[in-house]
């Protein structure tokens, strides 16, 4: 580190206390571009990449509020679900094609997003949790009783999505591998717009809320409206996983909603290092080939992905990647 | 810029509660420009809720704050710094895991962008020119790569007040600067708020009773929220009601 510090003056260079430094933080959109592509060639099945694509995105999204800027949600199936659901209903009720009804998915969520964090942004601590929680119940139980426009219990059926056209191209979405290159367009655009936000003022304003709230605070920054701001960002980014989820299963099962949901996403952020680019990704990884793994030798597969995470809360507090990075960035 | 008629902030009447807790009551002063005036008095007098009405933390229950002739009773916290009023604080209140730099940075930044997603942090340079003059002026250039809160316990209070200074404020409030200093600390500290001194309206909250003396040029003395004494050092050091319920009673601060 000290010889890199002759080479560029220190004001040149992104001030990054945790998380990627130097090679990884500049290179990291194209270097997670490059790992989504070849992750349906190294992973024992298609269908376990796409979804690490789509949880991988919804726990990148979930980051910006938690790793970020410091807030434990416990509401963000909401986001994902309600996403995935009125990307679902605008095919399925308005017969809106494929591409605005995604639109409209995304909208949508990040209209919730502004609701929902306009009424928890205020509390602290586990009152945010609780509230966060408690009004991502209120959309899940609205879902499961309008089941007239949701499916209610049964989830949301009759909008699949069998073929794409995009410029010109008609992508076949029956077709894994199509599918998979087609919705990761999306997460590389989500993702090389969260690069963008961190990179940004508003990124270093998230950092500082996160760091110090009362200084952040007294230095001029309005803490409630950077929280808000970020966490609509996180929900609208939470929705893009969900548009993806509702295109890929051609289902949207009520469980998307479900808070179960929203503690998977908490799980794959620690697991893989809250606060770092990459951290996410590798959780969501992580996660669910636990899962892929485990559950084909038992039913009780949560019980060992649950003392995976004990383990890692206890000792691997960072998660996988911010342990790596730490490692890499001893002094 | 010298000393116009007008004071710089002007106080008015007042008080702040807590429930039934009369935390202050009926202070009134006026500060000029280009003054040090030091606050005062015993444990619980008052002083912490003074300083945090004055900067916006609390609002106060009644009377009138006016600063360049603008009321701020009922302004938000964190419009104070953009109006020009900046604090530090009594226990030290940094953005600990970021760089020494990046904490002076990002006060500089809070006054000139916040929502901002479109640009590159770095495209605003003179933001780190003005981060690196900042901590120039404290004595900490040298050490602007180093993590925050591996600094010394000195170092982080100096730290507190670049991140103060970088704002450019007219209006400086200093909670117990020299707070948990040892003595060669303290005699950097108080040649740093010296300097500081000559430019700027400085209000500060102090115990250490030799280096207030020595710096200020109006102290108030706060007791059971009241405002007992207003004057000079020299004034208020010979007041027999400050004598009574302050200097008195310990020997060590005098």
């Amino acid at each position: 580190m000290s010889s890199t510090s002759h080479a560029a003056p220190a004001a040149l260079r992104p001030p990054q206390a945790v998380g990627e430094a130097g090679f990884l933080s500049r290179w990291r959109v194209p270097l997670s571009i490059a790992v989504l592509c070849v992750l349906p060639w190294v992973l024992p099945s298609q269908a376990l990449a796409v979804n690490v694509l789509i949880y991988g995105l919804f726990a990148v999204g979930y980051n910006l509020l938690f790793g970020y800027t410091g807030l434990l949600s416990f509401g963000h199936a909401a986001f994902f679900g309600g996403g995935a659901y009125i990307t679902g209903m605008a095919i399925a009720h308005f017969g809106l094609g494929w591409f605005p009804a995604m639109l409209v998915g995304v909208a949508g969520s990040s209209v919730l997003a502004a609701v929902i964090g306009a009424l928890s942004i205020r509390t602290r601590g586990i009152y945010f949790c609780m509230v966060t929680l408690a009004l991502s119940q209120l959309v899940y139980y609205t879902a499961l009783q309008a089941s007239n426009w949701t499916g209610g219990e049964n989830g949301l059926r009759g909008f699949t999505v069998a073929k794409a056209d995009v410029l010109g191209f008609t992508v076949n979405l029956l077709d894994p591998m199509q599918k998979y290159y087609f919705l990761m367009v999306f997460a590389a655009l989500a993702l090389w717009f969260v690069s963008r936000v961190l990179n940004s003022p508003f990124g270093a304003a998230i950092e500082a809320v996160r760091e110090n709230e009362t200084r952040a605070r007294a230095c001029g920054y309005d803490v409630e409206r950077t929280k808000l701001l970020s966490f609509i960002l996180s929900g609208a980014l939470c929705g893009v996983a969900g548009t993806m989820s509702a295109i890929h299963l051609s289902i949207v099962p009520l469980d998307a909603l479900h808070y179960h949901t929203s503690s998977i996403v908490v799980m794959m952020t620690m697991l893989g290092g809250a606060g770092s680019f990459f951290g996410p990704f590798v959780g969501a990884l992580v996660f669910l080939l636990i899962e892929d793994v485990a559950s084909l030798w038992t039913s009780h597969w949560q019980l060992i992905v649950g003392v995976v995470f004990i383990l890692f809360v206890l000792f691997l507090p960072k998660g996988i990647w911010g342990t790596l990075i730490a490692w890499r960035n001893r002094p | 810029m010298t000393t116009q008629t007008t004071a710089l902030m002007q106080v008015e009447n007042v008080g702040r509660t807590f429930g039934g807790f009369v935390a202050l009551a009926e202070v009134s002063a006026s500060f000029e420009r280009n003054k040090v005036t030091a606050v005062i008095g015993p444990n619980g007098a008052g002083k912490s809720t003074f300083f945090n009405v004055l900067s916006g933390v609390l609002p106060p229950s009644t009377g009138s704050i006016r600063f360049k002739g603008q009321e701020l009773a009922g302004t938000k916290q964190h419009r104070f710094a953009h109006l020009g009023i900046a604090r530090s604080y009594q226990i030290t209140n940094l953005f600990p895991k970021l760089s020494v730099q990046e904490n002076v940075r990002v006060a500089a930044q809070a006054l000139r962008t916040r929502y901002n997603l479109v640009m590159n942090r770095s495209a605003y340079p003179e933001l780190v020119e003005k981060a690196d003059a900042a901590l120039a002026h404290v004595g900490l250039h040298a050490k602007r790569e180093r993590v925050a809160s591996d600094l010394a316990h000195g170092e982080q209070r100096a730290l507190e007040i670049a991140i103060a200074l970088v704002a450019d404020p007219e209006l400086l409030l200093l909670d117990e600067p020299t707070a948990g200093m040892g003595p060669e600390e303290t005699k950097e500290m108080v040649a740093l708020l010296e300097r500081l001194a000559t430019e700027r309206t400085i209000l500060l909250v102090e115990h250490k009773m030799k280096m207030i003396l020595g710096l200020s040029d109006r102290i108030l003395v706060l007791h059971h929220g009241r405002l007992i004494a207003d004057g000079t050092p020299q004034a208020v050091q010979t007041d027999p009601e400050v004598r009574r319920v302050y200097l008195g009673q310990n020997d060590g601060y005098a």
